[in-house]
């Protein structure tokens, strides 16, 4: 009697080749010329597109323009690049305010009472004459500064028009202090002192009860410093953005402080005060900035800020930043969103997704390899598409001198790297639902109406901001945050609205959004997937 | 005894009158039949509908020098709802190619011209009635919505109607856009046949110029890349104020999208004649 040993295969359980999985749907992708060339255009729009805007972007210096339309506030020559101050943090600053001053030797304190903070308006805003106008943002208060130059380091306390107490301190800190306005009935007491390079800031409402507000380290902080009483009150602005294109309009104000119970300790070698309009140039409203003593009362009358200027158009920065030249992904985004639906729906309409099963017999692997080959391509080609638009296009807007922001490179990099990771999840997202709808017409309406729509509607600055804002916190779209070009200052009253470049959501925030809905989408698409007859 | 083949046609169908009638005929039994058809036509008045209103409840005037133009505000939605009419489109020519019905169509209607032009003609005024309807009620909503956000007699804006000549204007050429978009998207699906290609050439074609142009810091850049884009150009039918400082009238701009579409059927009728299906 034989025994029959049964044939066992030597190959492999397929299920176990995740590797080989994803090996054959990578053959798919890279054997379909079509596809590929759909991931070569995709680059291409975008980075051309973005070589388009910037070279749209330079200014024509011939020809003047002959609209009616208000353009960004122009600092220096009409043509040719403005010239702006860098702060001491290395971002673009303004430095403008009256300073009444003496130097300070070594480590010392100064302290002050202020009793009043008003303000007065230059010209006619919405038909209202001249007159008394208090900005949220006008400060008095007493400021230690590493000189009189502008964009040197400074430690600030300060009362501000409407919102409270503040220490202030190299241009984008901001600590609030204790609320409320300031009167005669309720004057707010200010102290700071400083200590090598750390400068604490104080408040008080009667003088003898103080709290600490923060402690700041002014790096390389000489010596000898500037310390004294400063007043300053920013441009008087409004903005609408309902109608065809964005508007803004801006007045400059003036703000009057008084002080009293001027202490002072340590080494102060100069023996008077000394007024110096810091930035001088935005003259004040009604009366000549300056300051007057009486018996220890010192009014000081200030106009300007002391702020990060703020990119975007309509506000006092550069108009131009990168984000600007990335207008284009939703292009190169249409592209990649075709080739990754038809990624799915080919399967469909050829007949192979029997074969596929047949050899892969678990859906959901089948979809996760389809959505790392697809997701990998995605990210390929938006990374080569942002580092094109966004290099070139800096050194196109660069060479033809357009007022361009300068973007810190961390920054820089969270914006390309940030687009193509955009791309990517929303290639991903667009199989998803491919695969729940099988057709790529549906696909790429259900992909166009939940992420370029909102993007399209939200680029030119002629839809209301609550809809563009709406639509940047739910849809899908709200990834687009990830280009947002610079930081949205509390501090800083400006044109932060969409169509510039400052999304609703932070820039992690809106990709979680985009990651939430892929994440839905995936779901559903391996439930539809295995419960569906392929 | 037996007619020559000519004469037999003739004398079956009648001539070219009648063979284009029964080529109109059968698009139309083919679209009627699809479930899609009527959800998307619904599917673009509405959307054009929501996003007006919703343009409408985010808009405010609040004094007499808003710069605005409620007109073109109330049919804001017509940008969006282009979408869904491109997607119409594309699909009366790709669907064919998708599920092989191309092949008898072109053996039942061996005339390929006279298919399209079919095709065209049932297209448009599907396209036209569910876009009056879209525009009819845009401007109803913001006859009904825009006075209370200030948009007042008091700060110079009287309701929207339709007696308006340039409301009037505004809403129909609203129509009109939206049907030439279809005929736009139906010589651009013809000539490409897959239809999520074809949909991303149409919308990135369309939306493409109000994106670049809406950062263009340069007016001659900016004018210019206006004036030719169908999507820019087609929506000056819109504007009711300010026409001054645009590039091109209103009619002129519909003229643009129309030379557009044109040749977008031109080329889709060249590749459709002469290649195999």
């Amino acid at each position: 009697m034989t025994t029959i040993t049964p044939y066992r295969s030597t190959a492999r359980d397929p299920r176990d080749g995740f590797g080989q999985l994803l090996h054959a749907e990578w053959t798919k992708f890279r054997t379909v010329r079509g596809w590929v060339i759909g991931m070569i255009l995709a680059v291409l729009v975008t980075a051309g597109l973005g070589v388009l805007i910037a070279r749209t972007t330079v200014p024509s210096c011939s020809s003047q323009s002959s609209s009616g339309q208000q353009g960004p506030v122009q600092h220096g020559a009409a043509c040719g690049q403005p010239s702006y101050t860098v702060g001491s943090g290395g971002v673009l600053v303004q430095d403008e305010f009256y300073f009444v001053r003496q130097p300070l030797a070594g480590n010392g304190s100064i302290t002050v009472r202020v009793t009043s903070l008003t303000g007065l308006g230059s010209e006619q805003i919405n038909g209202q004459p001249a007159g008394s106008l208090l900005v949220p943002w006008s400060k008095a208060g007493i400021v230690i500064k590493d000189g009189t130059s502008q964009g040197s380091a400074y430690a600030a306390m300060m009362v501000t028009g409407g919102n409270g107490v503040r220490l202030q301190w190299n241009y984008t800190g901001d600590t609030p202090g204790i609320p409320g306005a300031v009167s005669a009935a309720s004057p707010r007491w200010l102290r700071l002192t400083r200590d090598g390079d750390m400068v604490t800031g104080y408040d008080s409402a009667d003088g003898t009860h103080w709290t600490r507000v923060g402690s700041v380290a002014l790096a390389g902080l000489p010596s000898t410093v500037q310390a004294g009483l400063f007043v300053t009150s920013p441009l008087y602005t409004t903005y609408s953005s309902s109608f065809g294109v964005g508007n803004g309009s801006s007045s400059s104000t003036e703000a009057t402080g008084v002080f009293d119970h001027v202490s002072r300790t340590g080494t102060w070698p100069a023996s008077a005060w000394t007024g110096d309009d810091v930035g001088a140039g935005n003259l004040g409203v009604a009366q000549v900035p300056g300051y007057h003593q009486v018996a220890g009362r010192f009014t000081v009358s200030g106009s300007g800020d002391i702020a990060p200027l703020i990119a975007g158009p309509l506000n006092h920065g550069p108009s131009i930043t990168v984000r600007d030249f990335l207008l284009g992904t939703f292009a190169g985004l249409i592209a990649v969103a075709v080739v990754a639906a038809m990624f799915m729906t080919a399967e469909y309409r050829r007949g192979l997704i029997r074969t596929t099963l047949a050899a892969s017999p678990d859906r959901g692997r089948v979809l996760a390899a389809k959505a790392i080959v697809i997701g990998a391509a995605a990210f390929a080609a938006g990374l080569a598409a942002a580092a094109g638009a966004v290099l070139i296009g800096t050194h196109v807007a660069r060479s033809g001198g357009s007022d361009l922001f300068p973007e810190p490179w961390p920054t820089e990099l969270r914006i390309i790297a940030g687009t193509a990771a955009v791309i990517a999840v929303a290639a991903v997202f667009t199989l998803a639902i491919a695969t729940m709808v099988r057709r790529s017409a549906t696909a790429i309406l259900i992909v166009i109406v939940t992420i370029v729509i909102p993007f399209v509607l939200s680029a030119p600055p002629g839809i209301p901001a609550s809809l563009t804002d709406w639509l940047m916190r739910i849809t899908p779209a709200a990834a687009f945050a990830l280009q947002q070009p610079a930081p949205q200052y509390y501090q800083v009253q400006a044109n932060y609205m969409t169509s510039s470049g400052y999304f609703p959501l932070a820039p992690w925030g809106g990709f979680a959004v985009l990651c939430g809905w892929t994440a839905l989408a995936l779901i559903l698409a391996v439930y539809l997937l295995r419960r569906r007859d392929a | 005894m037996s007619l020559p083949a000519a004469e037999l046609s003739r004398a079956r169908y009648g001539g070219r009158a009648r063979y284009g009638r029964e080529a109109l005929h059968a698009e139309w039994t083919k679209l009627r039949t699809v479930a899609s058809t009527g959800w998307l036509l619904l599917g673009a008045a509405v959307l054009t509908v929501a996003v007006s209103t919703a343009a409408d409840a985010g808009a405010t005037c609040l004094s007499t020098g808003c710069q605005a133009d409620p007109a073109k505000l109330s049919l804001t939605g017509v940008q969006a709802g282009q979408a869904i009419v491109v997607i119409i489109a594309v699909l009366v020519v790709s669907n064919e190619y998708s599920t092989g019905m191309i092949r008898i169509t072109l053996t039942a209607m061996p005339r390929r011209l006279t298919v399209l032009a079919a095709k065209a003609v049932l297209v448009a005024g599907l396209v036209l009635v569910a876009g009056a309807v879209a525009a009819l009620e845009s401007v109803l909503a913001g006859r009904l919505i825009l006075p209370g956000h200030g948009f007042t007699p008091a700060h110079g804006y009287p309701p929207l109607s339709l007696g308006d000549g340039p409301v009037l204007r505004a809403a129909s050429g609203s129509v009109l856009y939206l049907v030439l978009i279809a005929l736009l998207s139906l010589g651009i699906a013809t000539a490409v046949r897959e239809s999520a290609v074809a949909i991303g050439l149409v919308l990135g074609l369309l939306y493409v110029f109000p994106v670049v142009t809406s950062v263009a810091g340069n007016q001659h850049w900016q004018r210019h890349l206006e004036q030719i884009g169908p999507m820019t150009a087609g929506l000056y039918i819109q504007a009711t104020a300010n026409l001054g400082s645009l590039p091109l009238t209103p009619w002129q701009g519909l003229g643009v999208l129309a030379l557009w579409a044109a040749g977008a059927l031109i080329i889709g009728a060249l590749i459709f004649r002469f290649r195999d299906a």
